[in-house]
């Protein structure tokens, strides 16, 4: 490693020279925090300024640059400098926009200028360039669990995309329950009439592609690895087993129908004419065109559609979501019988018809077109001759209606493995397959995917639907979250994509979002650690495992990067090579802190760099004013906040602290999903060190802002500022 | 001409919506090379536009923040705002592609310090806030804008303005003589993301958009409820800037209608919903919402939400094609006409404001595609092999949600590498 060489390079651009003592900032620069190049410059950002600083690196040997100028967020594509580390002291959006620009305020103003520049040469000095995993490893092959419409999809594509693929399916033919459909809602324009399943090409294409290797009857019985070498045991039902290696897993696992017969309500089981739509559909497959028939041999007249059977229903049993693709199903189905005889009566009972889009809304008229009738009501009994007793919500009167079939819109329940916060992982040296999973994970938190509402796999992201908690394995079609074959297809092309990414990702030793690209890593200090666990319970994302000896083994292809590991550690023996206890501990231990009659006290933000960090640059921008008295530091996750942070900061004489993550609970916003919470978790224990060190609990404050908080995050700096001066100085200052 | 370095393994991606963004991503994060074109000054698009999302209720400009990381950091994607493209020829894996680059007179010196803005007199529309607020001739598009640029407005120049604006820069990045170039490129597939624009709803005269201050459209209910708005957040009706307390949604305001569109545009029944708590965040107890509708279409499992605001014992819902509005001329209240289906009620019911779900519309007319593509009959791009390499993401492929665009995006993204792909290949 070559010798460390900091420049600071100072703007004096967008009126910080104007509002600060640029002078005094080199000073500071050179001085306190012993930067060996130290250049101020008029306009830092322009081609002149960015060639100043690259020729420091070419040929002063500079190797750790600290930006003092805008923020982080601003100016990106002109302080681009390959092979050195570099940090930001935020002069721009960090001090003068958010002070005012008078006398009185003008030393305050200083003295805040002046703590960022130590802190960011501080921390350049703890900081190295990240160099990528060793471990990192290429392997393009892609395995797919599930053999139906979504895991054959995703496995053509990816095959077509040149990655070779590994398909397994447990059952002795490809087609999943999308082969045993009949017809399927119509994909194409002019979204008239049921058209084809597609599952044969499908499965002509797969066997046909020497790429895609199919393994029927067959679960995984083991995963264990990271993406880029994961490696599987495939077992058959006769129980042989091979051993695969893969870069990266697509689980398309699909779903099982709801069991009709906890309706006994709608006479399921008990009478012969009543069937759910699954049933209907194997019913004309087998008729293949013919008349359909009632199991005693009649011909149906009248068929009668019940929406939403057990569903969208709070009821104990039911399921209270909607399965998204029955409304079009019933559609589907009326057709069966209006295209093969309009004299058949159809009769749709709803309460909220959904067929969605364009070509759902087309469907829908055309079924209206044909004859199909709809009915907007409640349906409450079907008895076991077939009539059905259901509230008119039109009418608002409650009627029946006999029908010589009355078919069932159950729902679509996941096939999501086990919920790992029910079966807890076994101990390491005695990891057992478990039949119910899907995956088989050996890894310590779990065998499956953590579930989501409702056991759905499902992504908790809006922005970013195929983000699951487990790093390289992506799930799609309806064991994500209830879905048609048209979206199922689309999700199964787009989880193929995800894979693949993840393969190139880890052989390049890349995080995969949302810190995509990011190369470094976690590591820890063997010695100094105590086998406390904490790191490998608290990672959101399960990438930490255990030897043997109970020591942490980090998997660095799995980790996202955030820091709660680092975070959780008590003997802080876990960093990264530019993140660290050391990067952000040593920034906020060389401040300067002014003693305890100056009536300046010092306020330590910590603040999650997604969301409250550019909330108070944008507050900024607005020049919305905050304390003087404050110094921001941005986290990668409010998770990756160490305790020893704040206690570092209270012994060395802060008078507040304020962290800022984002918001926790079931509607989290944290991009690192447990992040937020352990810190608020974490932060919660706080008190005893303030009780300790006989200081207010009032001196640490945990909140969660959300990046559109423009005006409260200020606030919160501001209600800190007013504490301190209730609560009045630390006594720590030394 | 303006030099881009492209090839036919180059993706090309239209629209830096989310879809678009998503795309260009997604690609770039497995090593391809792309060019995204928006023909804005910012990247965004309409989700910038949205106070929160459903059905979550986090704020779109999280995920934004996330996304402009990725972009800013990745140097596979090439992005060229204030860019349209003007033609196609070619065929699946060899595309050429005419662009339009128009000018924004700032160039990459400057820092967004604000001084032109200040120095500008003329005020414009607000195009961010869909003008219900101005914006100066000199202007950043929003906070989150990326490029973090400032813009010129055309408008003003030769103007008096103009001169202003540039003595006003401390650093010489406005330059008033900055002229609109065109670019020819080669590209090996393209991802067609340029989204949808507002029904218009002037279209629909028994509603009174157009004549009638508190009835407005939810695009613009959005910007009202959100602090970067033109009311800092505060939902204050146009006609008087009171607080609306009691506010009605109208459904399918332009959707599931052979007059208007024909299609359903999916999201607007979550968004009316997820507006109704707006108004419970704003106004507690105070606050009131009436959902007039046909179906909620709260579609699959985010139908939880739907039931968390039926339980509101604030929020009505009344199962009903809104006949026709008046205006309440002494009160300024929109009064609405029609019948309760369920039970058949005829009612008049006076509110704050009247918020119309306006459908959605593809933003290219159909028969305005550069190429010819297969679109349906509501403009919508079907996916079909007839279409080369060029691939729909997004709500060009038909009315989708944030979370369905963002898949349906990345779908395309691995349709035009396999094309690229391909074109790699072949060349050894």
């Amino acid at each position: 490693m070559a010798d460390v060489k900091i420049g600071a390079y100072i703007c004096k651009g967008c009126g910080i020279g104007d509002r600060l003592d640029t002078k005094q900032l080199a000073q500071v620069a050179t001085r306190d925090a012993k930067a060996h190049v130290v250049r101020e410059h008029d306009f830092l950002c322009n081609a002149d300024g960015v060639k100043m600083i690259q020729n420091d690196i070419d040929s002063e040997g500079v190797n750790r640059v600290a930006i003092c100028a805008c923020s982080r967020r601003a100016k990106t594509e002109a302080f681009r400098f390959e092979g050195v580390a570099m940090t930001r002291a935020n002069l721009r959006e960090g001090v003068i926009w958010v002070r005012p620009a008078t006398d009185e305020a003008q030393e305050t103003t200083q003295e805040m200028a002046d703590d960022y520049i130590r802190m960011a040469v501080t921390e350049t000095k703890f900081m190295t360039l990240p160099q990528g995993s060793e471990k990192a490893t290429y392997n393009r092959h892609i395995l797919v669990v599930g053999g139906g419409i979504s895991g054959m999809t995703a496995a053509v594509e990816a095959a077509k995309t040149g990655y070779p693929v590994i398909l397994i399916e447990k059952t002795g033919t490809l087609g999943g329950s999308a082969g045993k459909a009949w017809r399927r809602i119509p994909q194409k324009a002019p979204y008239a009439n049921p058209e084809d399943t597609g599952v044969a090409a499908l499965i002509k294409a797969i066997e046909g592609n020497s790429q895609i290797k199919v393994h029927l009857n067959s679960t995984l019985t083991k995963t264990s690895g990271a993406p880029g070498r994961f490696a599987v045991d495939i077992t058959t039902e006769s129980g042989s087993t091979t051993t695969e290696n893969v870069g990266a897993i697509i689980q398309a696992s699909g779903y099982t129908e709801y069991d009709a017969s906890k309706l006994t309500e709608f006479s399921y089981g008990k009478a012969k004419n009543v069937v759910t739509q699954a049933e209907l559909d194997a019913m004309a497959k087998a008729a293949n065109g013919a008349p359909l028939k009632n199991k005693d041999g009649k011909e149906i007249k009248s068929v009668a559609f019940v929406q939403c059977a057990g569903q969208r229903s709070t009821k104990e049993g039911h399921l209270n979501y909607c399965s998204g693709h029955c409304c079009l199903d019933s559609v589907k189905q009326a057709m069966y019988f209006k295209d093969a005889n309009p004299a058949i009566d159809t009769n749709i009972i709803y309460t909220d018809l959904r067929t969605p889009g364009a070509g759902g809304e087309d469907f829908y008229r055309s079924g209206q077109n044909k004859g199909v009738t709809f009915t907007k009501g409640q349906v409450n009994e079907v008895t076991t001759d077939g009539t059905v007793k259901f509230k008119d919500l039109i009418l608002n009167e409650d009627t029946e209606e006999k029908a010589d079939l009355v078919v069932l819109a159950t729902g679509m329940v996941p096939n999501s493995g086990v919920d790992i916060e029910v079966v807890k992982q076994d101990e390491p040296g005695q990891w057992k397959s478990n039949n119910e999973s899907v995956l088989n994970l050996d890894y310590r938190q779990g065998k499956d995917i953590p579930l989501l509402k409702q056991g759905f796999n499902d992504s908790h992201f809006i922005c970013f639907p195929y983000e699951t908690r487990r790093t390289g394995i992506y799930t799609c079609g309806p064991v994500r979250r209830p879905m048609d074959m048209e979206q199922a297809m689309e999700d199964a092309t787009g989880a193929a994509l995800k894979a693949i990414q993840a393969v190139e990702n880890a052989g390049q030793g890349r995080a995969a979002h949302p810190r995509s690209g990011d190369l470094s890593f976690p590591s820890f200090r063997r010695e100094g650690c105590t086998q406390c666990k904490r790191c490998t319970v608290e990672c959101p994302f399960g990438a930490i495992d255990e030897d043997e000896q109970r020591f942490p083994v980090f998997n660095e292809a799995r980790c996202r990067r955030c820091g709660t590991c680092m975070g959780a550690c008590p003997v802080r023996v876990i960093s990264f090579e530019n993140y660290s206890v050391d990067t952000v501990g040593q920034q906020l231990k060389n401040i300067d802190i002014p003693d305890e009659f100056s009536e300046k006290p010092r306020i330590l933000v910590l603040a999650c760099e997604n969301d409250a960090y550019p909330a108070l640059d944008m507050a900024a921008m607005r020049k919305i004013e905050y304390s003087a008295f404050a110094r921001v530091i941005p986290v990668r996750c409010l998770g990756s906040v160490n305790t020893i942070w704040l206690t570092d900061a209270l012994n060395s004489g802060y008078d507040g602290v304020v962290l800022m993550g984002c918001q926790k609970g079931d509607n989290y916003q944290c991009h690192f999903v447990k992040g937020s919470e352990m810190a608020h978790y974490r932060m919660s224990k706080v008190n005893d060190t303030l009780t300790t060190l006989n200081l207010e609990t009032e001196r640490v404050a945990t909140y969660e802002v959300a990046i559109t908080d423009i005006e409260r995050a200020p606030q919160l700096i501001n209600d800190m500022a007013a504490t301190v001066e209730k609560v009045g100085m630390s006594p720590f200052k030394f | 001409m303006a030099e881009i370095v492209a090839t036919n393994q180059t993706i090309l991606v239209v629209g830096g919506g989310i879809s678009g963004m998503t795309a260009a991503l997604e690609a770039a994060e497995c090593g391809k090379q792309v060019i995204l074109v928006e023909k804005n000054p910012t990247v965004g698009g309409r989700v910038s536009q949205l106070y929160r999302y459903f059905p979550k209720l986090c704020h779109p400009t999280c995920g934004m923040e996330i996304n402009l990381k990725r972009l800013r950091a990745n140097k596979n994607v090439r992005l060229m705002t204030m860019t349209e493209v003007t033609g196609v020829s070619g065929d699946a894996g060899n595309y050429s592609v005419s662009l339009k680059i128009n000018p924004r007179f700032v160039n990459e010196n400057c820092t967004t310090c604000g001084a032109c803005g200040e120095a500008v007199d003329v005020q414009f529309d607000d195009e961010h806030n869909y003008g219900l607020g101005q914006r100066k001739g000199a202007y950043l598009p929003h906070a989150m804008a990326y490029p973090q640029r400032y813009v010129i407005d055309p408008r003003i120049i030769g103007t008096a303005d103009a001169d202003k604006a540039k003595s006003a820069c401390p650093v010489n990045a406005i330059d008033l003589n900055m002229k609109g170039e065109s670019a020819k490129l080669t590209v090996g597939a393209i991802i067609w993301a340029t989204g949808w624009r507002p029904f218009d709803a002037n279209k629909i005269q028994p509603y009174g958009y157009d004549r009638i201050a508190n009835v407005i459209t939810s695009v613009e209910f959005e910007r009202l409820a959100d602090p970067h708005g033109p009311t800092g957040g505060k939902i204050l009706r146009p006609s008087d800037n009171k607080e609306a307390k009691n506010i009605a949604f109208i459904q399918c305001a332009g959707s599931r209608d052979r007059n208007y569109l024909k299609h359903c545009s999916r999201i607007c029944c979550m968004a009316s919903l997820k507006q109704s708590t707006y108004v419970r965040e704003k106004f507690g107890d105070e606050g009131k919402a009436s959902i007039y509708y046909i179906d909620i279409r709260a579609i699959d499992r985010i139908d939880d939400f739907h039931q968390m605001v039926k339980n509101d014992p604030n929020v009505t819902f009344v199962k009903s094609k809104v006949a026709r509005i008046d205006e309440d001329k002494s009160t300024g209240n929109p009064v609405l006409h029609g019948v309760n289906t369920e039970g058949y009620q005829r009612y008049a019911n006076p509110h704050d404001l009247v918020v119309l779900a306006v459908g959605m519309e593809p933003s290219v007319p159909v028969g305005d595609f550069p190429i010819k593509v297969t679109v349906n009959e509501h403009g919508f791009i079907e996916q079909d092999e007839s279409n080369g390499a060029i691939f729909a993401a997004g709500c060009s492929s038909d009315a989708l949600d944030v979370n369905r665009a963002v898949q349906s995006a990345t779908a395309s993204a691995l349709r035009a590498i396999q094309v690229v792909n391909r074109a790699a290949g072949m060349e050894g």
